[in-house]
């Protein structure tokens, strides 16, 4: 239990400070940033408590928020897909969720893809929305939502395959 | 009573989601209006002190270029000092002659942004050197925004690319103002609107700070005028301006305090 508690501990100072120090000041294109901190959502682990999950997610969304002088977009976005998640991971992972017994390294690749992509989308979505705050500019929301989602995913697709490479030995 | 107590302990997730996500969207709502307390701000020794020991590190790899920059500037203004006019007033009296009416303080920036819709910068000044709200930031070349949150260490920025930010600007050539506002499209734009149809506008222009709004000095350069055309109304013309600014390389700033702001306020609030 300690053990996995300090695992997510670390990751999640890690990825915020990841963010906001290196993948914020990306700025690909003029303004394609990836969001990696959204894999602390994506890998937390199934079983353990939803409410302390929610919350942590709704934190570490606040820690971002607070580093880039955002307001609240992405507390908003984070907590939003920390609830969505058990619905993403049941359609995309199937029949395998309801046992509760997956391992994230050992499922198929183009699953785990559909997974991270579902709540990379829906968390860019909202998170762009809410920063242009401004329907008129939908098309403009649509723009970024897409290149920094396949920014993110990519990233977060490398990322996981490293380090489960490392695990298994 | 119990009925609702089961409802709550059934639906907790839920609606610890749905409080959640109304703290986070109040936040939002709050940071989209202007000059209304941002709540969460970089401002605070958590952040601040982080991007500080970020900024002592990447601060090298951009010293060649920002010795430059200074470099222009020294030069610029030795060239003003030494070719000024002795007698520029023909009449003044000796004591006010030295009263100080601008102070200048320099800061640096500790974190820039340029791409979201509405840009922060940090600064690494705060109350301790009587950096206060509402001070205007400028570099070398030209406008940067003004001073939104101050803590006793550290000051955010609103930023000229910003959508909540106005401020008013004029023709260098004649004094027609209007409002500098940014559309949020482009860093190296930003558009003026409300320049009466009269003026005499075109392309290349220098477009200046009017000093009406006596956070700014008149006259801090702002751009050039890129493009503009007439408003559907046809009665004001919008400008397109390209910045002097580089506001994705920005590194030392100055922050203005203007010290008969209060006064001046005083006068337009008893006028009303």
């Amino acid at each position: 239990m300690t053990n996995l508690f300090s695992i997510h501990t670390i990751r999640f100072i890690l990825l915020l400070l990841i963010q906001v120090l290196v993948l914020s000041h990306v700025n690909f294109m003029g303004y394609i940033n990836p969001y990696i901190y959204i894999l602390f959502i994506i890998l937390f682990p199934l079983k353990n408590n939803r409410m302390l999950f929610i919350l942590l997610s709704f934190l570490l969304g606040l820690f971002v928020d607070m580093f880039l002088d955002s307001g609240g977009i992405h507390a908003a976005a984070a907590v939003t897909i920390a609830f969505i998640r058990p619905a993403a991971l049941k359609f995309s992972f199937g029949a395998l969720y309801d046992h509760q017994t997956i391992k994230f390294s050992s499922t198929d690749f183009g699953q785990r893809i559909t997974y991270i992509s579902i709540l990379t989308i829906i968390h860019h979505f909202i998170l762009f929305s809410l920063d242009f705050f401004n329907l008129s500019k939908i098309l403009l929301i649509l723009k970024n939502t897409l290149f920094s989602s396949i920014f993110t995913i990519i990233l977060c697709l490398l990322i996981t395959i490293i380090f489960s490479g490392t695990n298994k030995k | 009573m119990q009925q609702i107590v089961n409802f709550i302990l059934r639906n907790k997730t839920f609606l610890l989601f749905v409080l959640l996500l109304f703290i986070s969207l109040m936040l939002t709502i709050q940071s989209h209006s202007f000059h209304k307390s941002r709540f969460i701000n970089s401002a605070n020794f958590l952040s601040g002190g982080i991007y500080n020991t970020s900024n002592n590190v990447s601060d090298y790899f951009g010293l060649k270029e920002q010795n430059k920059i200074l470099q222009e500037e020294n030069n610029k203004l030795k060239s003003i000092l030494y070719n000024i006019d002795k007698q520029l007033d023909t009449s003044y009296i000796d004591s006010t002659r030295f009263s100080k009416r601008y102070r200048f303080t320099t800061a640096q920036v500790n974190k820039n942004s340029y791409s979201a819709t509405n840009n922060i910068l940090l600064l690494n000044k705060g109350e301790n050197d009587g950096i206060k709200q509402d001070l205007g930031v400028i570099s070398s070349k030209g406008i940067i925004g003004i001073i939104e949150k101050t803590n006793a260490n550290f000051a955010t920025v609103l930023s000229v690319l910003n959508t909540t930010s106005s401020i008013s600007a004029q023709l260098k050539k004649s004094s027609h103002f209007g409002s500098l506002k940014w559309n949020g499209n482009s860093p190296a734009y930003i558009q003026l609107s409300e320049i009466p149809k009269i003026a005499p506008v075109a392309k290349g222009d220098t477009i200046i700070t009017s000093g009406r709004s006596s956070i700014f000095p008149k006259g801090v350069p702002i751009g050039t005028i890129s493009n503009f055309k007439l408003d559907i109304a046809e009665n004001y013309y919008e400008i397109e301006i390209v910045l002097f600014n580089d506001m994705t390389n920005i590194e030392h700033v100055y922050i203005i305090e203007n010290k008969d702001k209060k006064a001046i306020e005083n006068i337009l609030e008893t006028n009303d």
